[in-house]
C-alpha cells in the first residue's frame, strides 16, 4: 500500500474515532450504574442498567419536552411547506415584480441573527398572551424556517424542465392539473429535503425556544435538557439519558433520509 | 405587457402574498422594531420606558465587557472556522476513495452536524469533567479543569464547536470531490506532478468555490453562535467565553434592560450583515480578476 494510502486511513481512522468515541461514551454514561459514574477508569462499567432512563420517563420533563418539540418541529414544518412551497414557484416561474430584490431578502433574512429579533419578538408575544405557548414557539420558528424552505425549493423547481408543464398544457391539462401531475411528483423529494431541513433547525433551536417557554406547557427538548435539574449534584447519567431521546429524531433522519437530508445540505449551500 | 404576462404577474403576486405578509410580522417588523427599542431605557420591571438616543451605543464604547465580548467572539469566530476548513478538509480528501468505514464515518458526521447544539454541550461537559471526564483519562490522567480554567475554557469551547460543525465543511468538500473527473488526476500525474502539486494545481482550485461558501455560512453562523457556550460556560470563566450574543442575551434578559441588551444585539445583527456584504463584494472582485 502506498504511503498516501496508509495516511489517509490513518485519517479515516481518527475521524471515525473522533465522532464514534464521544457519542459511544454518552451511550455507555446513560447505560451505567450510578455508582460508577465517577469512578474511572476503568471505562467500562460492571453491568448496564436502564435506572436513568427511567428516572428520565418518570420523574422529568422531558417526556413532555419532547411532545412539544415534535409538536412545535412538525407544526413548524408543515407552515414553513404550505407557505414556501407556492412561494417558491412563483420566485422561479413566474414573472413576479421585484424578483431579484425579493430573492435577496429572502437569502439575508436566513442570516439574520435571532438575537436581534429575540426581543421585539417577545414584546410581540408578550402582548399577544402568546408566551408559553406552542403558537409562539411555531411562528418565530418558521420566520427562519420559511426563507430556508423558499431558498431550497425555488432552486429544486428550477431544476425542473418547464416543458413538461407546457407541454401537459398542450395536451389539455390546465395549469394546476400540469402542476398536481407533473410538477409535484417531480419536486417530492426536494420537499422532502426541506421540510426535513426546517424541522430540524426547529428540534435544535435553543435562543427562541428557552425565552418563550416557562412552564412544560411548551418547553422543548433543548430546553429542558439545558436546565435539567440535579438537587445535590449533576446527575451525569440521567443528562446523558435525556441527550440520547434528545438526539432519536436526528439519529432516525440521518439512518432512514439521509439521502434527503444530505440533497438538502448540499443545495442550500451550493446555489448560485 | 400581454393579458397572459399580467395575469401571470398577478398570479406570482397572489402565491407570494401569504409568504410576504408573514415575513413582515415576523422579521421585518421586528427588525425595525429592535432599531427602535435599542434608542429607548427600556426596564419593565421598573416601569422605566422613555428615549435614550444613542446613549446605549456611547455607553458599549467605553464598556470594557462589550470590547471583551467583540474580542472574544472574534476569536472562537476565527479559531473555529480557521479549524473547520483544514480539518474539514482533510477528512474530505480521506475520505474520498476510502472504502471501508466510509459510510460509517460520513453518517457519524452528519449526525454530529444534525444534533441539537444543547446536546453537544452536554456531550463536552460530561467529556470536559476534572475528575471523570473521558478527555483527561484519555491524555493520561490529567486533572485539567477545562471549563473552569480561564486560560483552557475558550479552546475548549472552540473545540466542541468545531467538533459539531467540521462536518458541514467536509460533506460539503467532499461531495465536491466526488464530481472532480478521475483523468484530472491521471492527466496531472502523466505531467509529472507530485502528490503537493496535484493538491495545489489540481484538487485546490476545484474546492475553491464550494469552499468560499462553506466559510461564509460558518462566519456567519460562528458570529451569532449562542447555544453553545450558553449552555456550556454559561459566558464565564471570568467573562472569558462571553461572546457579544452572550453578552446581549445578559442584557435583555437577565439584567432586564430590554432597550441596552437590543443595543447588542443590534450590533451583532450589523456585524453579520457587514461581514456578508464585505465577502460577497470580495468575492466578486476575485472572480472579476479569474
Amino acid at each position: 500500500m502506498s504511503r498516501g494510502g496508509r495516511l489517509r486511513d490513518a485519517l479515516v481512522l481518527a475521524a471515525l474515532a473522533a465522532y464514534a468515541v464521544p457519542f459511544v461514551w454518552q451511550l455507555l454514561t446513560s447505560l451505567k450504574p450510578e455508582a460508577e459514574l465517577l469512578r474511572v477508569p476503568p471505562l467500562l462499567p460492571t453491568r448496564l442498567t436502564l435506572d436513568h432512563y427511567r428516572v428520565v420517563l418518570e420523574q422529568s420533563l422531558i417526556p413532555r419536552a419532547l411532545l412539544n418539540s415534535l409538536g412545535v418541529a412538525g407544526l413548524t414544518t408543515l407552515s414553513a411547506l404550505l407557505l414556501g412551497l407556492p412561494a417558491a414557484y412563483a420566485l422561479a416561474r413566474l414573472p413576479v415584480p421585484g424578483r431579484s430584490a425579493l430573492l435577496l431578502g429572502i437569502v439575508a433574512s436566513t442570516a439574520f441573527p435571532q438575537i436581534a429579533t429575540v426581543s421585539p419578538l417577545y414584546l410581540m408575544m408578550r402582548a399577544l398572551g402568546l408566551r408559553d405557548t406552542w403558537t409562539a414557539l411555531v411562528l418565530a420558528h418558521t420566520s427562519f424556517a420559511l426563507p430556508l424552505v423558499i431558498w431550497l425549493l425555488a432552486g429544486f423547481v428550477r431544476e425542473i424542465p418547464p416543458a413538461l408543464e407546457e407541454s401537459a398544457a398542450v395536451d389539455g391539462a390546465s395549469r394546476g392539473q400540469a402542476l398536481r401531475f407533473i410538477l409535484l411528483p417531480l419536486l417530492a423529494p426536494g420537499v422532502a429535503s426541506a421540510g426535513l431541513l426546517a424541522f430540524l433547525f426547529s428540534w435544535n433551536e435553543f435562543l427562541f425556544a428557552y425565552t418563550f417557554t416557562a412552564t412544560g406547557a411548551s418547553r422543548t427538548v433543548p430546553v429542558a435538557l439545558a436546565l435539567f435539574p440535579g438537587v445535590f449534584e449533576v446527575p451525569w447519567g440521567d443528562i446523558a439519558a435525556a441527550s440520547m431521546l434528545a438526539s432519536l429524531p436526528p439519529v432516525l433522519i440521518v439512518v432512514g433520509l439521509q439521502r434527503y437530508l444530505v440533497r438538502g445540505l448540499l443545495a442550500g449551500a451550493v446555489k448560485d | 405587457m400581454t393579458r397572459r404576462e399580467r395575469a401571470d404577474r398577478r398570479r406570482g403576486l397572489l402565491l407570494m402574498a401569504p409568504t410576504l405578509a408573514t415575513l413582515a410580522v415576523l422579521t421585518v417588523y421586528p427588525g425595525a422594531w429592535v432599531l427602535w427599542l435599542s434608542l429607548q431605557y427600556r426596564v419593565p420591571a421598573f416601569g422605566v420606558d422613555r428615549f435614550a438616543g444613542a446613549s446605549h451605543y456611547a455607553f458599549l464604547a467605553g464598556d470594557p465587557r462589550f470590547w471583551s465580548a467583540a474580542r472574544t467572539t472574534a476569536l472562537f469566530t476565527v479559531a473555529s472556522v480557521g479549524l473547520e476548513l483544514v480539518l474539514g478538509v482533510a477528512v474530505a480528501l480521506a475520505l474520498v476513495g476510502q472504502r471501508r468505514g466510509r459510510h460509517l464515518a460520513f453518517s457519524l458526521l452528519l449526525l454530529a452536524w444534525a444534533m441539537p447544539a444543547v446536546v453537544t454541550a452536554r456531550l463536552f461537559e460530561w467529556l470536559y469533567h476534572p475528575a471523570a471526564g473521558l478527555l483527561n483519562v484519555l491524555l493520561g490522567g490529567l486533572d485539567l479543569n477545562w471549563l473552569g480554567d480561564p486560560a483552557l475554557a475558550l479552546p475548549a469551547v472552540v473545540l466542541a464547536d468545531v467538533w459539531r460543525t467540521l462536518p458541514f465543511v467536509a460533506v460539503l468538500a467532499y461531495a465536491r470531490l466526488l464530481g472532480i473527473p478521475t483523468e484530472l488526476y491521471e492527466a496531472a500525474q502523466v505531467d509529472g506532478a507530485g502528490r503537493l502539486a496535484t493538491f495545489t494545481r489540481v484538487t485546490l482550485p476545484l474546492l475553491r468555490g464550494v469552499l468560499l461558501i462553506a466559510v461564509l455560512f460558518r462566519t456567519l453562523d460562528a458570529l451569532r453562535a449562542f447555544d453553545l457556550m450558553f449552555v456550556l460556560t454559561g459566558g464565564g470563566p471570568a467573562g472569558t467565553t462571553e461572546t457579544l450574543t452572550v453578552y446581549a442575551y445578559r442584557g435583555l434578559f437577565q439584567m432586564l434592560q430590554l432597550g441596552f441588551g437590543s443595543a447588542v444585539g443590534v450590533v451583532v445583527f450589523a456585524l453579520v450583515m457587514l461581514v456578508a456584504w464585505a465577502y460577497l463584494r470580495l468575492l466578486r472582485a476575485g472572480e472579476a480578476a479569474a
